[in-house]
């Protein structure tokens, strides 16, 4: 049997509110991130994500305010990303309720936010998520992956299998990896960087970026995902959590 | 209704564990005070991070001497995840070796499997007569650790009555849930583990 394929929607938050557009099901409040959770909880997600796009601190303490109130009507594991730079911002989040916290761009600006996040809180709250593309030829990384940042507009200058080792080293308990080359495709997920990665780390791996089809998804474990990520699939009802369960057990891959 | 203790010595998300117990029918109080975890018809001692740092942050609020305390009267105490961990005799973590609770023999050491954390849901492996899984034996609960008890040879006599140990496997062998009389521990997280975990915690305050 062994433990279970995970499958984790990711809700895009704003000052509180579900920003991507979410048009299934009868939802009273769409934009309302505890009824979309509690949603998903109903329907089998093992996990949700929370990426807080906020600018602002008064739109991050809502989202704070948001983490808490899911915490207490949910009962599943959540993670919640977008800003956090430093130990503060961690132990904020775990207060309100996040039971772990992804990091990005701080992490990429200074390594060393891993470690101490790690040695406060332990590996197991620590998510490092990589936007990660094909390295064009003119800045050439020895894998052929490269880190970026902006939503992947813009090249980190980090070669991105080194980098999620560099990290692992340092702390990370696990790694979110995001296909920027497949996202938004709907192709399927971007399978030899997925295996790049496996090969690379012993933590767990969340695969992200270009699901579009139930048949997606068994391949991405194939290649090594202990987890599978989505935000638009779930959220325009093209998928739904249960479907892409029945898929991945129909392809022999153990889920809840 | 039954009172129960969330035990606070640290940071972490505690407010979870508070929600799932107050869920399971249970009045939950928040505290790291001696006194009121003495009291309480059952004490949860929850854990995050890393062994060392629990068992300090535990012997600073006497949490130790609170648990002992309340075995030694037959008072229920359940651990959770590092909270179960540190009941046992010590725990290693990267070389460093710290003294446990000692309230049962054994090492907490690195799982030895091809992805560690072990991260999810899984399956356990109860055994007959237990009470905490009762009607949801074929249920996953969610896991996160990368440590674990990965030997326990359980001695009875005459007198005693060896504990009841629930096993997982993540590609190696651990200890997923520990019930022995008063003292019962998960290494997942029942507050964390949806309608089975609740399903766990209420068969917990029944026997409070």
């Amino acid at each position: 049997m062994g433990v279970a394929v995970r499958v984790i929607p990711c809700l895009d938050v704003h000052g509180g509110r579900v920003v991507k557009g979410i048009n299934f099901l009868d939802l009273r409040d769409a934009g309302d991130p505890v009824e979309l959770a509690r949603t998903y909880d109903a329907e089998g997600a093992d996990e949700l994500t929370f990426l807080d796009i906020s600018a602002s601190h008064e739109e991050r303490a809502t989202t704070m305010e948001m983490v808490s109130r899911c915490a207490e009507e949910v009962f599943i594991p959540l993670t919640v990303g977008g800003g956090v730079s430093s130990t503060a911002d961690v132990d904020r989040l775990l207060r309100a309720g996040a039971d772990k916290v992804a990091v990005n761009t701080a992490a990429i600006r200074r390594p060393e936010l891993v470690a101490e996040i790690a040695d406060r809180f332990g590996n197991q709250v620590l998510v490092l998520s990589v936007d990660a593309r094909r390295a064009p030829e003119e800045a050439a990384t020895d894998s052929g992956w490269e880190v970026t940042t902006h939503g992947g507009r813009q090249s980190a200058g980090l070669d991105a299998i080194a980098w999620a080792k560099q990290a692992c080293d340092l702390g990370a308990g696990e790694i979110l990896l995001n296909a920027m080359d497949a996202d938004g495709t709907t192709d399927g997920f971007d399978l030899d960087l997925i295996a790049a990665v496996r090969h690379e780390v012993t933590v767990p791996v969340i695969a992200s970026g270009g699901a579009g089809a139930v048949d997606h998804f068994p391949p991405a474990v194939d290649a090594g995902a202990d987890a599978v990520l989505a935000a638009t699939v779930f959220h325009f009802g093209t998928l739904r959590i249960g479907e892409v369960k029945d898929g991945l057990r129909a392809a022999g891959h153990p889920v809840r | 209704m039954k009172k129960v203790v969330v035990l606070d010595y640290g940071s972490g998300n505690l407010r979870s564990a508070v929600r799932a117990v107050e869920r399971a029918g249970a009045e939950v109080t928040l505290t790291g005070d001696f006194d009121a975890a003495l009291e309480a018809d059952g004490l949860l001692v929850p854990g995050v991070g890393a062994y060392a740092a629990c068992m300090a942050g535990l012997r600073e609020i006497k949490g130790d001497r609170v648990i002992g305390r309340r075995l030694a009267g037959g008072r229920p105490v359940l651990g959770i995840c590092v909270g179960m961990q540190v009941l046992f005799e010590r725990g290693i973590e990267h070389g460093v070796e710290t003294d446990g609770c000692d309230e049962w023999p054994g090492v907490v050491e690195r799982l030895q499997a091809p992805v560690v954390p072990h991260m999810g849901w899984n399956t356990v492996d109860v055994p007959t007569g237990t009470t905490l899984f009762d009607g949801i034996e074929g249920e996953r609960f969610y896991f996160v650790h990368s440590y674990g008890v990965r030997d326990w040879t359980l001695v009875t006599n005459d007198r005693t009555k060896a504990p009841l140990v629930t096993w997982a496997d993540a590609g190696d062998r651990f200890v997923a849930a520990v019930e022995n009389g008063p003292l019962c521990a998960t290494q997942f997280h029942p507050e964390k583990s949806g309608d089975a975990g609740a399903a766990l915690l209420r068969n917990w305050i029944g026997t409070l």
